[in-house]
């Protein structure tokens, strides 16, 4: 029992509860939102010092012994990914606090942002797939109203098609959870994954199992990411890029959560449908990306891309190219957070993202021209920077890995030519928008961006450490992979002698 | 009464996602309700149907129902409530803001 | 407003104390019995919702003077805090007690910290549909005049 690994949970959940509750005082309300992320930060480390020291941290809520009472739990894998979004967060709220417009504070943009920050941290920490389902509910609902907050056009109508889509296929979520619970009469994920185990994983289960992965493919935007561009595409900067960072891969984590401890009897199967789902993803997104005519599409199919070379080294299935997965996860989180923020600064900057029209903002705006630069480097996958370690490892992994299925030369030829694309798209941004003839004068900016580059600095920071401090990160993201590929590790945490 | 709930259960999910399918707001957002109600009976028909007191073993009872699906259902239940709600309300704003409630006529919405 | 209903207005004076006396016992019984905080917060929107159908919206403003998205907060604050009470005394997160009281008029009384969870329960939802409903209604007023 540890009473910590609530506490990334509760302590947004409060601090949204309070700033809904005394909403008279935007200065408090800012100094609270900012409190209650940096405590979270601080939990979510120590969590992960514990988990990565005394292995993986469990807590039976109400006292209630694993597969019958509600577990938290807490492996390496949840606490690097806990870290990793408390920092994205206090990046996109120190950027919102410049930015999102006095109307958004005073109504609930605040307890809206924490409620959502709830809903990710407890998706990560949760150990059964109907808490699951909730916690995904609590994020969406809070990503609803903060998409349409504001009520603009634009939003209203993205708001609507994105609420209909994700309330179906959360009822296809609820489908196959139910179906599990017919078979098997638990949706604990450790008891579910030992009693598949035991039992093998018939065709039946592997219908199951395909079923969740065209749910989470939904959420996470892999293959199925028809929803994603204009839903990215309309809320303020902040928000976008809050979702943009946290909300597909929330659905990404689902996957290598569910794809490692429980349904990983039958590769053959799900990973080589992952195999395909993710070549499909980033080619289809990548040509979005390089045919997009507005900053805010391009940077939405960029995301799409992301999920789907993390997907590829789940596909690939060898230790090394899952531990890649989860190093381009925490860069591919950090990173696109960086990006729809700086996209955003132009757009803030400019007054619209139609990238004919702008041209030479180097000359009054060159750091934000550079950090723009570094990103789409880092994002291509270029070494000091942050998305090498990852790629690397996964198409070493695909190139080398996957004999006996002949191996996956096709799915790295893909990563590759999609890498490629990704640095096309955004150096098309960067030249077209920041070298050239400066059109715009300072005096006739739409808007300031004053203080909004400091939280982009954060990032880069962090992201360049993640890059250059590869060998420092190593060893604890090679435990996180380590617990996903040796499910027994979960299982003898969450059930103790019941093996 | 599996069999007949199975058959009521596909019946839900076809009107749901016929109404879905339709372009009027208000149609969308009962198919998406429908649906939901079908996945509920969905879960309490694979969760066993059967009579029975509440599982508290300590009070003797010795015939009892499965407790996990109601309380799925009821959790269920409680999140559709707000999302069919946050629908309504969406639908409304969104009449009065766009003047409609076709989704083919707001197709042509630019940001602005 | 169209003209009042004396009819409906003298039968809701009586049945709005009805609902809420069933209210509170659907909330109060809900550890051991079909009931609990969700019901319980539901019927009270009910009666609220009648008292609305049958008189004006300004009257019933001022018999309920908050504001119900706030009181929403607070009750899942209370339900929070009940969970987080177990984590002072070193228990697992949710952990429940029950205490057993006698008091005279109503003999033996079970008090569990479950029914503090219900009540904070009760009021978010009261609080949220309490909110839907006031967010429509005003509107169609404004829009009307």
């Amino acid at each position: 029992m540890n009473n910590l690994v609530v506490l990334p949970l509760l302590i947004p959940m409060l601090g949204g509860l309070i700033t809904a509750i005394f909403r008279k005082n935007i200065i408090f309300r800012r100094l609270l939102s900012l409190l209650a992320i940096v405590l979270t930060g601080a939990a979510s480390l120590l969590l992960a010092a514990q988990a990565s020291r005394d292995g993986v941290q469990l807590l039976e809520m109400g006292g209630w012994p694993a597969p019958f009472g509600i577990v938290f739990v807490a492996d390496m894998f949840s606490a690097l990914l806990l870290v990793t979004s408390s920092l994205v967060a206090m990046a996109c709220l120190l950027f919102a606090f410049r930015s999102i417009g006095e109307h958004r504070e005073r109504f609930y943009f605040y307890p809206l942002f924490l409620f959502l920050i709830a809903g990710v941290n407890g998706a990560f920490l949760t150990g059964d797939l109907f808490n699951l389902f909730v916690c995904f509910e609590v994020i969406l609902l809070a990503s609803y109203v903060l998409l349409s907050l504001g009520g603009t056009k634009i939003q209203l109508r993205e708001t609507i098609k994105y609420v209909v889509f994700n309330a179906v296929s959360s009822m296809l979520f609820l489908v196959a959870v139910a179906y599990l619970y017919a078979v098997f009469g638990t949706l604990n994920m450790a008891h579910l994954a030992q009693l598949v185990a035991e039992a093998g994983q018939s065709g039946f289960i592997s219908v199951i199992a395909v079923l969740l992965l065209i749910v989470f493919s939904l959420k996470s935007a892999l293959f199925l990411f028809f929803w994603l561009p204009g839903a990215y595409g309309a809320p303020p900067v902040a928000v976008a890029a809050l979702f943009a960072a946290l909300l597909t891969k929330v659905g990404v984590y689902a996957i290598l959560r569910t794809f490692t401890l429980i349904f990983y009897h039958q590769p053959g199967l799900t990973h080589d449908l992952m195999a395909v789902l993710a070549a499909l993803t980033m080619l289809l997104a990548g040509l979005g990306a390089v045919s997009g005519k507005d900053i805010r599409s391009i940077l939405s199919y960029n995301v799409i891309i992301g999920v789907g070379f993390i997907i590829a080294g789940l596909a690939v299935f060898t230790l090394d190219s899952v531990i890649g997965s989860i190093y381009y996860l925490m860069h591919d989180m950090l990173m696109k957070a960086l990006l729809f923020l700086l996209g955003g600064v132009i757009i803030i900057i400019v007054g619209h993202g139609r990238l004919q029209e702008i041209s030479g903002l180097i000359r009054n705006h060159p750091l934000t021209g550079w950090l723009f630069f570094i990103t789409a480097l880092a994002l291509t996958g270029l070494p000091p920077w942050s998305g090498f370690p990852g790629k690397v490892l996964i198409i070493r992994q695909a190139l080398a890995g996957g004999a006996e299925h002949g191996g996956y030369f096709w799915l790295a030829g893909i990563a590759l030519l999609s890498s490629l694309m990704v640095l096309y798209s955004l150096l098309r941004i960067f030249i077209n928008g920041f070298w050239g003839e400066t059109v715009l004068p300072r005096a006739m900016e739409k808007g300031s961006a004053k203080g909004l580059l400091y939280p982009c600095l954060i990032l880069t920071l962090a992201g360049a450490l993640l890059g250059i401090g590869a060998e420092l990160f190593y060893p604890y993201i090679a435990l996180a992979g380590n617990g996903l590929m040796n499910p027994d590790i979960y299982l003898q945490a969450v059930l103790g002698e019941v093996i | 009464m599996e069999t007949l709930m199975s058959i009521l259960i596909g019946v839900l999910f076809t009107i749901g996602v016929y109404l879905i399918l339709e372009r009027k707001l208000l149609r969308i957002i009962l198919g998406s309700a429908i649906i939901s109600h079908a996945t509920h009976l969905l879960i309490i028909t694979m969760g066993g149907l059967k009579k029975g007191d509440a599982p508290l073993l300590a009070l003797g009872k010795t015939s009892y129902a499965d407790p996990l699906p109601q309380a799925l259902i009821l959790t269920a239940i409680v999140i559709n409530f707000a999302i069919t709600a946050f629908l309504l309300v969406l639908a409304y704003r969104a009449h009065g803001e766009l003047g409609s409630d076709d989704m083919e006529s707001l197709k042509d919405i630019e940001h602005e | 407003m169209k003209g009042k209903d004396v009819i409906l207005q003298t039968v809701t004076k009586m049945a709005a104390y009805i609902i809420l006396a069933f209210s509170v016992y659907l909330l109060a019984g809900g550890h051991h019995n079909p009931g609990g905080g969700f019901v319980g917060g539901l019927m009270v929107a009910a009666a609220v919702s009648l008292l609305l159908l049958a008189y004006d919206i300004r009257i019933v403003r001022t018999g309920f003077p908050f504001d119900f998205k706030t009181l929403a907060a607070v009750g899942v604050l209370i339900a929070v805090m009940t969970g987080m009470g177990s984590l002072i005394f070193g228990e697992p997160f949710l952990s429940q007690n029950i205490f057993h009281l006698h008091i005279p008029v109503f003999g033996h009384i079970e008090l569990a910290t479950s029914l503090l969870f219900d009540i904070g329960v009760a009021l978010a939802v009261f609080g949220t549909a309490m909110s839907i409903i006031y967010m429509i209604s005003e509107d169609t007023c404004a829009w009307k005049r």
